[in-house]
């Protein structure tokens, strides 16, 4: 992996004390950072791990749901999803995009994905053993990733932005169309409206986790804020989606897993019960009930398939030389 | 954007329907469309003939989907999925068409009254009411197969689907007007990586090849016409099979050339058996997988 920065081995000297002036202005000015500028290799490293995590996430998301294209209940469904996989793959390609911009290298990630050496949201280590869990992912885990995402439209860090910017909008035609998909269910049989309150009753506790451990347990927030490449708290982003989503159950008729959930007129927001951080980490961790499912498909998907991407090359060398 | 028109739009979910993905919409894919038949042509024969077409693109789309997730580069998910959809829309259309001259098969046994026409065809059919050639349904053991089979296919429909813009039924030619651009796609992305493998290492080569080789058997019975296709191609509404078959061999057989795989012998022509509703056990494996949760909510709206 090859970063195209200036030397960075005479730490300390004039010249790169001039060049962290000049980033700290930039953010300070909150104007964005491109590829070609001067960064500090610790905003590197931190941005390539976080726009790779993000990228992991997108294509290990295409998974959950991706497992009921094939019966989708009705012809559109299946459109309307078959869709949705499809942005996500294109997210994937954006965000692995932004962070080969930053020096990383696109097979190098993946392989560091299969090998567990770089993580991806714990979200999609769940089963999806209903079609209402098309409909509540849409909306709760789309949902989330939209609260986690928005404010990073404004990354100090360009492509990152700009890959955001599509992402977002994408993003929220996933969570419209997975609430019109419960709307629909609840509207449906008993059987459905019982289907979409299973799946809300097993997606609402992993979906508050998708906004990370709690302030205080997490060291780096502050450090990324600083560099303009997160913009609000883990908690403040949680509170937000809570905020935001209770209506939205209100509406759709289903009720939140959680006794505690309550409305507080004075401080504005939903109140809501303790999170399993025990059980946060164990999924992390990597002994979630999917984990070593999703990674064996992405791991297929590459060796299965690497003859063909031999191919491709060996096809592409020889027609290049050809034609010079 | 601003931050904050992003999470109004969110919290008004409803305002506005607008913003639907592609293809995605509640509409009747018909609405708008006049689907009165021509004079002299037969309702029940033009709604066989849009079932054969209808339901080649969806068995390809599912085909296809399967590769969703297990696709070799991230771009060619996104390429199988474009592929997909598009196959999926032509099949909406066309199954569409023929519950619009009132051609449903047995479907309305099992389906309820809320269940729209290209639902009721697609998972309430059951496999003997399938129009659809072999071609379509095999599975494909690698991605050689996926991609001959997808060159082979798209072939033939786009020869059709081009003659099929003027055809007497002003609904089919609309239907094939949209798809030749769809098609044509289809063939070239296909064409483009049977090239890659063809010519690529050795394993590839080798891989395609026996690709072909699987793939060219299941040309046999594409070209012979059904009675419903004979009366409707001379009534101007249908394409006759066969009226293609020289333009198809011609153009797949360039295609390997180029990708320097050897041209197996072109199939002698076999009765139309998948047109009349016969097909092999990997069709009836595929439309238990499509149909599964549909058939176990009968009830249900989706
Ligand atoms: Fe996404
Ligand atoms: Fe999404």
């Amino acid at each position: 992996m090859s970063a195209p920065t200036l030397d960075r081995s005479a730490t300390g000297s004039p010249d790169e004390a001039t060049l962290q002036e000049q980033f700290d202005a930039t953010i300070a000015a909150d104007r964005r950072i491109e590829p070609r500028d001067w960064m500090p290799e610790g905003y590197r490293k931190t941005l390539v791990r976080q726009v790779a995590q993000h990228a992991h996430s997108e294509i290990i998301g295409m998974q959950p749901e991706g497992d009921w294209l094939l019966a989708a209940p009705s012809l559109r469904r299946k459109a309307v999803l078959l869709a949705k996989v499809q942005d996500e793959a294109g997210h994937g390609l954006y965000l692995y995009s932004a962070a080969e911009t930053l020096g990383a290298d696109r097979a190098d990630l993946t392989d560091k994905l299969i090998e567990g050496r770089q993580k991806y949201s714990s979200i999609f280590n769940y089963p999806t053993p209903a079609y209402a869990d098309v409909g509540v992912i849409g909306w709760l885990v789309d949902g989330a990733a939209i609260c986690n995402q928005v404010p990073l439209c404004r990354s100090s860090y360009g492509p990152y932005a700009r890959a955001m910017i599509r992402v977002c909008k994408e993003e929220s035609f996933h969570q419209r169309q997975g609430y019109e998909l419960l709307m629909t269910m609840m509207r449906g049989t008993d059987e459905q409206r019982a289907m979409v309150q299973d799946a809300v009753d097993r997606w609402w506790w992993p979906s508050l986790m998708m906004f990370g451990p709690p302030d205080d347990e997490s060291p780096n927030t502050a450090q990324s804020m600083a560099w303009g490449i997160k913009r609000h708290t883990n908690d403040e982003l949680r509170q937000r989606f809570v905020d935001m989503t209770v209506p939205q159950a209100q509406a759709l008729g289903v009720t939140l897993p959680d006794p505690d959930l309550a409305w507080d007129a004075d401080s504005g927001h939903w109140r809501f019960g303790a999170i399993d951080w025990e059980e946060f980490r164990r999924v992390l961790a990597g002994d979630g009930p999917k984990n070593a499912e999703r990674i064996a498909r992405r791991r297929a998907a590459r060796d299965d398939n690497a003859w063909v991407v031999e191919a491709a090359t060996a096809y592409a060398r020889k027609h290049e030389r050809g034609a010079a | 954007m601003h931050e904050e028109t992003v999470y109004d739009a969110l919290t008004n979910a409803h305002g506005e329907a607008g913003h639907w993905a592609f293809g995605t919409g509640f509409d009747d894919p018909l609405a708008g469309v006049d689907t009165t038949v021509p004079d002299g042509i037969d309702p029940a024969d033009l709604g066989a003939y849009c079932l054969m077409l209808g339901d080649d693109a969806l068995v390809l789309a599912q085909r296809l989907t399967q590769w969703i997730t297990r696709a070799p580069e991230l771009e060619e998910e996104v390429a199988i999925g474009n592929i997909a959809l598009d196959l999926l829309g032509q099949a909406r259309l066309l199954l569409a068409r023929a519950g619009s001259v009132g051609v449903l098969g047995r479907s309305r046994e099992q389906a309820t009254a809320t269940i729209p026409d290209e639902d009721a065809l697609a998972y309430f059919r059951d496999v003997d009411e399938f129009r659809s050639t072999a071609l379509v349904a095999a599975p494909d053991a690698d991605f050689a197969q996926a991609v001959v089979r997808l060159v082979a296919a798209s072939t033939v429909r786009l020869a059709v689907f081009t003659r099929l813009r003027s055809s007497r039924d002003p609904v089919l030619a609309a239907i094939a007007a949209k798809g030749v651009h769809e098609l044509a796609y289809h063939r070239d992305h296909a064409a483009r990586w049977v090239l890659r493998l063809g010519d690529g290492t050795e394993e590839s080569h080798r891989r395609a090849r026996s690709a072909v080789e699987a793939v060219w058997p299941l040309l046999a019975d594409l070209f012979t016409a059904t009675d419903v296709e004979e009366r409707l191609a001379a009534a101007g509404v249908a394409v006759d099979p066969a009226a293609v078959r020289d333009e198809v061999r011609d153009v797949l057989t360039q295609v390997l050339e180029r990708a320097t795989l050897p041209v197996p012998a072109w199939p002698a022509g076999a009765p139309p058996r998948g047109r009349l509703g016969e097909h092999g056990p990997e069709l009836a494996e595929l439309l238990g997988i499509l149909q599964g949760l549909a058939r176990q909510h009968p009830a249900a709206t989706w």
